[in-house]
């Protein structure tokens, strides 16, 4: 019965704020609320059972691409009066949403403690051994049949950071900077010149 | 009793949310970016649902893969919005045709 309840919550507000992200005008709100939709998905994800991927999705969406998409959004958006504006005003509002999307996960992982959803018992290739928490399956599997899938996971994440550092890299023109092998490179010989000026002739310089 | 068609229903649901938000903002290549994600996260779902249906944790696995091309697509999307923003001044891309394809 709890299990129902949860489940509708947290379907309920993933789908609203999924809506409210594609129709809001203003792109923080959107971002905002991409979040909301987020932690309610980790939420749908812990009550099937699945901790270890909710948790990462916190952490991955929320904690790395939200805050990514917050960044461009404060960079390049015009709107910064609006966004400037009564910073002290909203933070019992940011406190409150805080606490309730921890509540929210709080109340997603009692529920799992209570009994998680029995959808199915059909074995498959891959079962979890009995006595394994999810993230230890997850990375027994991981470590060992899908080594290599892993591996180039990470390349995709290097050649991404890559690909990302070299498309906004900005050579700045002007800028003298210091340049040490030509400065260890530089001999007595070739700095100084030794001249014997005539007399009353001065020096060319 | 919650069964496998509900995570499906939502997720369906959430599915069309995205398609609908890249229709809906065509103009906004962040809106765009952000629907891409949600569809990917209704992608996710689903397989997070039949994983715990099926008892089989490869559809878990297989999300891990695909947050990885997610945020490494969100990386590459938003430094190609950057620059694209550095150079037009606007990130408006219902007339991209610089390359005139």
């Amino acid at each position: 019965m709890i299990q129902a309840f949860a489940f509708y919550l947290f379907a309920g507000m993933m789908l609203f704020s999924g809506a409210v992200t594609i129709l809001a005008r203003n792109p923080v709100h959107s971002v905002l609320w991409l979040i909301l939709a987020f932690f309610n998905a980790a939420g749908l994800m812990v009550l099937a059972g699945a901790e270890f991927i909710a948790m990462l999705l916190v952490i991955v969406y929320v904690g790395a691409v939200a805050v990514l998409f917050l960044f461009v959004v404060m960079m390049l958006d015009i709107d910064f009066a609006e966004l400037r504006a009564g910073f002290i005003k909203n933070f019992p509002l940011g406190m409150l949403l805080a606490a309730v999307l921890f509540v929210e996960l709080f109340v997603g992982i009692v529920v799992r403690s209570a009994g998680s959803l029995q959808l199915s018992h059909a074995s498959g290739t891959a079962a979890p051994a009995a006595g394994l928490t999810n993230t230890q399956a997850i990375g027994a599997l991981l470590y060992s049949k899908y080594l290599f899938l892993f591996e180039a996971a990470g390349i995709i994440l290097l050649v991404a950071m890559i690909g990302a550092i070299v498309l906004t890299h900005r050579q700045r023109g002007g800028v003298r900077g210091q340049n040490v092998s030509k400065q260890v490179a530089r001999r007595p010989e070739e700095a100084t010149i030794n001249v014997q000026p005539e007399v009353g002739k001065g020096v060319s310089l | 009793m919650i069964g496998i068609e509900h995570y499906v229903v939502v997720s369906s649901i959430l599915f069309v949310l995205g398609v609908l938000g890249i229709f809906l903002n065509r103009k906004n290549v962040i809106i765009i970016l952000m629907a891409i994600e949600l569809i990917l996260l209704s992608v996710n779902l689903n397989l997070v649902a039949f994983s715990a249906f099926l008892h089989d944790l490869v559809g878990q696995v297989f999300a891990m893969f695909v947050l990885t091309v997610a945020a490494g697509e969100a990386a590459i999307g938003l430094a190609i919005l950057v620059i694209y923003f550095r150079g037009r001044g606007t990130i408006a891309v219902d007339d991209v045709n610089r390359m005139k394809g």
